[in-house]
């Protein structure tokens, strides 16, 4: 490992321009003659538009247009469609609803788009989208998903009879109730994952620009997958040709999954620019963002786990409602499914597992992937039911995990996945130690002196991750392959240029992908530009979502370093008058093994360029492209741990320490991965104690601020202790797993185990407010 | 229409903005500084604090109007040239930030924070005193350790005692 090589704390490159103000996210795009956008929203949850008058708003002050979802249609701009096909388990496809950027009949949600108006200024158009007349027929609204697929429940759209989008089963029905009948105990619980809202603090703005003379659109955009929107508005939304239209997704401001999908706004925006003929730009205000962003969970689940004897887990029984909202948003249709029920299996040797996945449509926002997106169920509900059964039991949480443990690689798992890596032992054993697990007890007697009720919890997480090989979930549904590619630019004087299709929206690619050239080829990191984000730019990507820069797109630059090294070898061969095997690449020179000649790395990057000398038949030039496309997902697994103090008069909970010893594979920068870890942690920890989107029967977000939605501050929270054991992903070639999602996913059980554990009441859900954990303990007397 | 006179980032500036112009909003459209950003309509999540007469402001909770005669200090004034200021580099050095759309505002209020503390600081004090800024990346881990590491580097330099 070089200074600047794998496996070193590199300081960020990017960091700079954040630090000092030169951030340049999507809002600070200005452009020649650029005018302002605000979006007319549905007030209602659910009803039908009678009547749309825009008169009034045309002659306020700076209003250049006031456009509707019948003159969207009428133009052939198509409707948002969900990319991934499900089929029930009777064979019928999913039921999608249309789903029109602009609503022309019908609303279904609170915040459903139904005008867009242009002005000169923001306040002129927030002025005038006030004068928009819009006259509706209100029906009655459905919020939950289980009251949703109730006989009687107000139909949300034709397409989806009882609004029931698709009735999807994985494993065997049969084996899992044979397992079952011969079972010594069986653990039963009801578990509701709350719904959440991404809120990344950048909230989703756009820039349309239309430029008649060229018939060519630009679409600057708070993306994590430029390239996918653009494919997506120009396959499917017939927004332009993808010649004509070019997706720019610079600095962004967090995702979390909520940037992944192309929401109205682009849409309407690039439309509205060549309609009105000027620059459209849209911005969010936070209101709109908890109305609009895909939200994310909100499952409701029975869950059965059944043991022998000797306390091994025999079957797992899963029936789940998950709620997808008003709409089918891009990815909604893969997370309660294939995101989901493939890891059922946990770190555990299950020989028989059944799950049953209704998903329905109710009158609330779009609810698609957020960071873990499925998995943070699956773990939930299998980490809260292990811990469950080890209460009943009468053993040790750590026991019996460990008695079921995963031992032998490859493992196939009864539903879908092949485990290819892990220790388990080794994430649990460096977390009870990391924790201090055995001297709990002690810990926990001392907090009872002094009038605290003290927990301890554990969650033990896989998921997958490296998402995905390409045939594999086309087989599965995906409309769209999950390979990455690369292309890395060796310019004349030795620079390097990386062009990548991930993105980058704070996981520090510019410095981590920079590192594999330094440990390649001995250069200095400030050498190397990486360049992302530009569908002018680079040619085609898939994006960054489910920790897949790390284990695809890397994987794609060191398949494009490969062919750089080569060539670059045979350059420097041929200039030395060596045989090219024998040329190494140390310290950015070129050197032939065993003597002392050595061309530098600029010198042979010039070679190439200048072309005089070069190996017979050898094209100018040095740069080469790679897509990669996974062999297998990754597996990232580990053990966290969480303990309490719940204050029994408030309900009150403190987190008095949180472990997580993760296996992400090999790491490239840790400094980085721990980053990822904490904020994981944060919003997991977020989930179990304060957030929840809360609707009224009427579909009223009644968490639409910071005001309302609690989102985690610094003073919510620890210092957290994080370590890692590493067992290499032998599916790529860096051994490397992905590690963007795992605090998010394995926190939420582990809080809520400890607090159960401190108070003597498994009745409990999230978020555990001090309110529902002083009720939970009420409940004991 | 406001005619806004102000002091920013030390070159005096003269502007003219509607009455209900924030001046967060100011900033960033009639200044064109865009480093101060809005996160939230609520004053709640402090990602456009900014120095307002030596001290921290969420400069959404202001008009422009109310900050006519102010001297204003900006994400992108805080340096000393090419120098970064000690809070600015803690946050570097200490992986402080990830989407980079909190720091600002964080960095500001941080600066402040130490400012209001000459006699050092603790990770209690740090997160209690964070408390009006959201950062939804980082999970503050790292943006607590760089204050902490910027408040011992700012008093060993004034030669006083650090917490």
């Amino acid at each position: 490992m070089g200074m600047e090589g794998i496996g070193a704390r590199v300081l960020r490159k990017e960091d700079k321009r954040f630090i000092t103000g030169k951030g340049r996210y999507t809002d600070d795009m200005v452009v020649p003659g650029m005018k302002h956008a605000h979006f007319v929203r549905s007030p209602h949850a659910h009803a039908e538009i009678k009547k749309i008058d825009t008169k009034k708003a045309l002659a306020m002050p700076g209003v250049i247009g006031v456009l509707t979802g019948k003159e969207l249609k009428a133009d052939g701009i198509g409707n948002i469609i969900c990319g991934w096909m499900i089929h029930s388990k009777d064979g019928s496809p999913m039921k999608m609803g249309a789903w029109s950027p602009l609503a022309t009949d019908t609303v279904r949600y609170v915040g459903d788009a139904v005008v867009i108006v242009v002005a000169d200024t923001k306040g002129q158009a927030r002025d005038a989208a006030e004068a928009v007349e819009i006259t509706y027929k209100v029906k009655k609204a459905v919020i939950s998903a289980v009251e949703s697929l109730k006989p009687g429940a107000p139909q949300i759209h034709p397409e989806a009879a009882g609004n029931l989008i698709f009735d999807w089963e994985i494993g065997d029905a049969k084996a899992t109730e044979a397992a079952f009948k011969g079972a010594a105990h069986v653990t039963k619980m009801d578990i509701v994952n709350n719904r959440l809202v991404p809120n990344p603090m950048e909230p989703r703005a756009t820039l349309g620009v239309y430029d008649g003379a060229e018939d060519h659109y630009t679409c600057w955009t708070t993306s994590q997958n430029p390239h996918v929107a653009r494919l997506v508005m120009s396959a499917f939304y017939n927004v332009a040709p993808e010649n004509k239209l070019r997706v720019i997704a610079p600095d962004v401001g967090g995702g979390f999954g909520s940037k992944i999908y192309i929401y109205p706004e682009e849409i309407v925006c690039l439309w509205a620019s060549k309609k009105t003929g000027v620059p459209v730009k849209w911005v969010s205000d936070r209101t709109e963002a908890f109305l609009t962003d895909a939200h994310g969970r909100d499952h409701v689940t029975h869950v059965e786990l059944a043991f022998d004897k000797d306390h091994k887990m025999l079957g797992l029984k899963v029936d789940t409602i998950a709620n997808l909202g008003a709409y089918m948003s891009l990815f909604s249709s893969s997370v309660p499914t294939y995101l989901y029920a493939t890891l059922l299996s946990g770190q555990y040797d299950l020989k028989a597992i059944h799950a049953n996945v209704r998903t329905v449509y109710t009158n609330t926002a779009p609810v698609d992937a957020y960071r873990g997106a499925g998995r943070p169920e699956a773990t939930y509900l299998l980490e809260r039911i292990v811990e469950t059964a080890a209460r009943e039991l009468g053993i040790g949480a750590d026991e019996l995990r460990s008695k079921n443990f995963i031992r032998s690689f490859p493992h196939q798992t009864p539903v879908i996945m092949c485990y290819d890596a892990g220790d388990y032992d080794a994430s649990l054993n460096n977390a009870k130690k990391a924790a201090d697990w055995d001297g709990f007890a002690k810990r926990k007697a001392k907090a009872a002196k002094e009038g605290k009720l003290r927990g301890i919890g554990m969650s033990c997480y896989i998921e997958a991750c490296g998402i995905a090989p390409s045939a594999a979930v086309g087989s599965l549904g995906a409309g769209v392959g999950l390979w990455e590619s690369a292309e890395v630019r060796v310019n004349a004087v030795g620079t390097v240029e990386i062009l990548t299709g991930s993105h980058s929206h704070g996981q520090g690619h510019e410095t981590t992908f920079a590192q594999l050239v330094s440990e390649r080829f001995g250069l200095p990191g400030a050498n190397v530009s990486v360049i992302h984000g530009d569908t002018d730019k680079v040619q085609m990507g898939m994006g960054t979502y489910g920790s897949r820069s790390g284990a695809v797109g890397m994987s794609a630059i060191v398949k494009a370093l490969d062919k750089v090294e080569a060539k670059a070898k045979k350059i420097a061969a041929h200039l030395m008058e060596a045989d090219e095997g024998d040329i190494v690449i140390e310290n950015g020179e070129l050197k032939v093994a065993g003597t002392d000649k050595k061309v530098p790395w600029f010198q042979m990057a010039l070679a190439a360029y200048t072309a005089h000398n070069l190996p017979s038949g050898m094209e100018p030039g040095l740069k080469e492209g790679a897509f990669y496309d996974p062999s297998n997902f990754t597996f990232p697994a580990g053990c966290y741990i969480c303990e309490v103090e719940v204050d029994p008069d408030t309900g009150t909970t403190k987190i008095v320490q949180f472990v997580a010893a993760d296996d992400f594979g090999n790491i490239i920068n840790p400094m980085i991965v721990e980053g990822q870890v904490h904020g994981g942690i944060a919003q997991g920890i977020g989930q179990a104690l304060l957030e929840g989107a809360h609707y009224d029967e009427t579909g009223q977000l009644q968490t639409a601020s910071y005001m309302d939605y609690t989102m985690p501050r610094a003073d919510d929270l620890p210092s957290y202790k994080v370590s890692n054991t590493v067992t290499p992903c032998p599916g790529n070639p860096l051994g490397i797993k992905g590690c963007g999602e795992a605090g998010a996913i394995g926190s939420p059980p582990a809080v809520i185990n400890a607090i159960t554990d401190a108070i003597g009441n498994n009745n409990l859900t999230m978020p555990a407010t001090p309110l529902a954990v002083w009720n939970a303990i009420q409940a004991t007397k | 229409m406001s005619k806004i006179e102000m002091t920013v980032n030390g070159r005096k500036i003269t502007g003219e903005c509607e009455d209900r112009t924030l001046l967060v909003n100011f900033i960033r459209e009639n200044l064109g500084l865009t480093g101060t950003h809005v996160g939230c309509d609520t004053s709640q999540c402090g990602a456009c604090v900014i120095h307002v007469d030596g001290r921290a402001v969420k400069s959404c909770t202001m008009l422009a109007a109310q900050a006519n005669g102010s001297v204003i200090t900006t994400i992108e004034g805080l340096a000393d040239g090419s120098t970064l200021h000690v809070v600015q580099q803690a946050f570097h050095e200490n992986h402080g930030l990830q989407c980079g759309f909190c720091t600002p505002g964080m960095i500001m209020a941080s600066v402040d924070i130490i400012n209001r503390h000459p006699d050092g600081l603790d990770e209690a004090t740090v997160r209690a005193e964070l408390e009006g800024n959201i950062c939804r990346c980082t999970g503050y881990h790292n943006i607590v350790k760089a204050v902490l590491d910027a408040s011992k580097k700012v008093n060993k330099s004034k030669g006083k005692k650090a917490a």
